[in-house]
């Protein structure tokens, strides 16, 4: 049985989520352990916290997070943004994170994949890859870096093939033309990718109403579907979402 | 029950992955839960959980190198509620694909296998526990019970006589095993949010009845 996974994606700055998160009777809408558990409650599969901090020295509140989030919160949760280095890795694995996501660091030197997955096992290594439609890429799809604004002139299907192999147990793929849009997934990328690799797949990019997550499981054959601002602005509940998933033939874990 | 508020709860540390939230998720069940290495304190809990994340053959490495692997077969062997998670179910058993030539404690005498395809290995995903015996693990649960899990291999059936759950995953996988005072979980119940509380909640019970 193959069970799809909804994962609302929550971005942190120096350890306090940003762009808002409104639950109705929330006391601290930026308190990253509170808007967990809120998740957990409802019935998100896993967490996806981005960390936006832009300086590297406040990078000790992400770690002082995750081990505040997984003293609280019993379901899985992915940290990803600005991990450079094994050892930022290891300190965020360490304070109790499931996962961690590499991305620019990750294209710039491929072997960090590989060293994380060695020490921590292929399912700790999340590769996040920021994809753009490309008429240079034989695939149709370049990877860019830097949350979107790099190109790499590298294709997107070689890499995340490269990066299974290096060692990542999940590919988290999100379509820059679509992020942000509430257009939906990009589908077409979304099924090129997970039918070429062996790994989970993580649909993300896009999502602006249910029937899109719906779209990234059964025609981007995505594994799991990420999505930020239906879930934060209070447009929909977890809830709603597997119920409509479930409705089209979907299987998932109910809320 | 004894007179002690809290079940001491021993979770081995034998340098192996993140511990933190096995660790928080046995307090919140009820559990004086510590992460040690210290013979005496092995000795002196009320029950003790062998985790594990990875591999199995750096798993068996490190508990050879830290001789928690005698410690764990002293407590396997003294009675007292054992209860190994996902990579340290996994080495319970005799061996395993993963690393052949390298053997596991042996508490259950056969193999753990690759999950057989044409699945995506790891399941990483949440699946429900199909129950095959009525066991104190599952106590106070209803079904469906739901689970995470994050694995590529898995115990054999054997003679299924220890086998609490399965799921489906391209056809039934061993999910749980027990067998007199050892609990043993492939999916991760300190990540399985409410149900998986219960579940260590249901082993911190019988770590408070065993004394």
């Amino acid at each position: 049985m193959q069970v799809a996974r909804v994962i609302p994606c929550l971005d942190v700055d120096a350890g306090r989520v940003v762009k808002g998160v409104n639950f109705v009777d929330i006391r601290d809408a930026g308190d990253p352990v509170e808007l967990a558990a809120r998740y957990d409650a409802e019935g998100a599969d896993e967490l996806v916290f981005l960390d936006i901090t832009a300086s590297s020295d406040r990078r000790d509140t992400t770690v002082a997070m995750a081990r505040a989030v997984a003293d609280e919160v019993f379901i899985p949760f992915t940290i990803g943004g600005g991990i450079r280095t094994l050892d930022d890795a290891r300190r965020l694995l360490r304070a109790g994170a499931d996962k961690v996501s590499v991305n620019t660091a990750a294209v710039r030197r491929p072997e960090l994949v590989r060293e994380i997955s060695l020490e921590f096992g292929a399912q700790c290594c999340v590769v996040a890859v920021d994809a753009r439609s490309s008429t240079e890429a034989p695939s149709g799809y370049e990877v860019f870096t830097h949350g979107g604004r790099t190109r790499t002139g590298i294709d997107c299907l070689e890499w995340v093939g490269e990066a299974e192999r290096l060692g990542a147990g999940e590919i988290l793929l999100t379509s820059m033309d679509r992020d942000g849009t509430r257009k939906g997934f990009e589908l077409n990328l979304t099924s090129k990718v997970s039918e070429s690799v062996s790994v989970p797949v993580i649909a993300s990019g896009g999502v602006g109403t249910l029937d899109h997550l719906v779209e990234g499981v059964v025609e981007g054959k995505a594994d799991a579907v990420l999505a930020a601002s239906i879930f934060h602005y209070g447009e929909h509940t977890i809830a709603e979402a597997k119920t409509r998933m479930a409705a089209a033939g979907i299987t998932v874990r109910p809320a | 029950m004894k007179a002690r508020a809290k079940p001491l709860v021993a979770i081995l540390d034998y340098g192996i992955g993140n511990l933190h939230s096995a660790q928080k998720g046995f307090e919140h069940a009820g559990a004086d839960a510590r992460l040690t290495a210290d013979r005496g304190l092995i000795k002196a809990a009320d029950g003790v959980v062998l985790p594990g994340v990875g591999a199995f053959a750096p798993c068996m490495a490190a508990l050879g190198r830290t001789g928690l692997d005698a410690a764990a077969r002293d407590v396997v062997a003294s009675g007292r509620p054992f209860m190994g998670i996902c990579v340290g179910m996994q080495v319970l058993f005799a061996g395993s694909d993963e690393a052949p030539g390298t053997p596991g404690l042996g508490v259950f005498d056969r193999d753990v296998r690759w999950i057989p395809g044409p699945v995506k290995l790891p399941q990483m995903q949440w699946n429900v526990l199909d129950r095959r015996l009525d066991h104190p693990m599952l106590a106070g649960l209803d079904d469906p019970v739901w689970a995470y899990f994050v694995h590529s291999l898995a115990p054999e059936t054997g003679d299924g006589t220890d086998v609490v759950a399965t799921c489906d995953y391209g056809g039934p996988v061993v999910a749980a095993v027990a067998r007199d005072n050892v609990w043993a979980a492939q999916f991760h119940p300190e990540k399985s949010s409410r149900v998986g509380l219960r579940i260590l909640a249901n082993f911190v019970a019988a770590a408070a009845e065993a004394e």
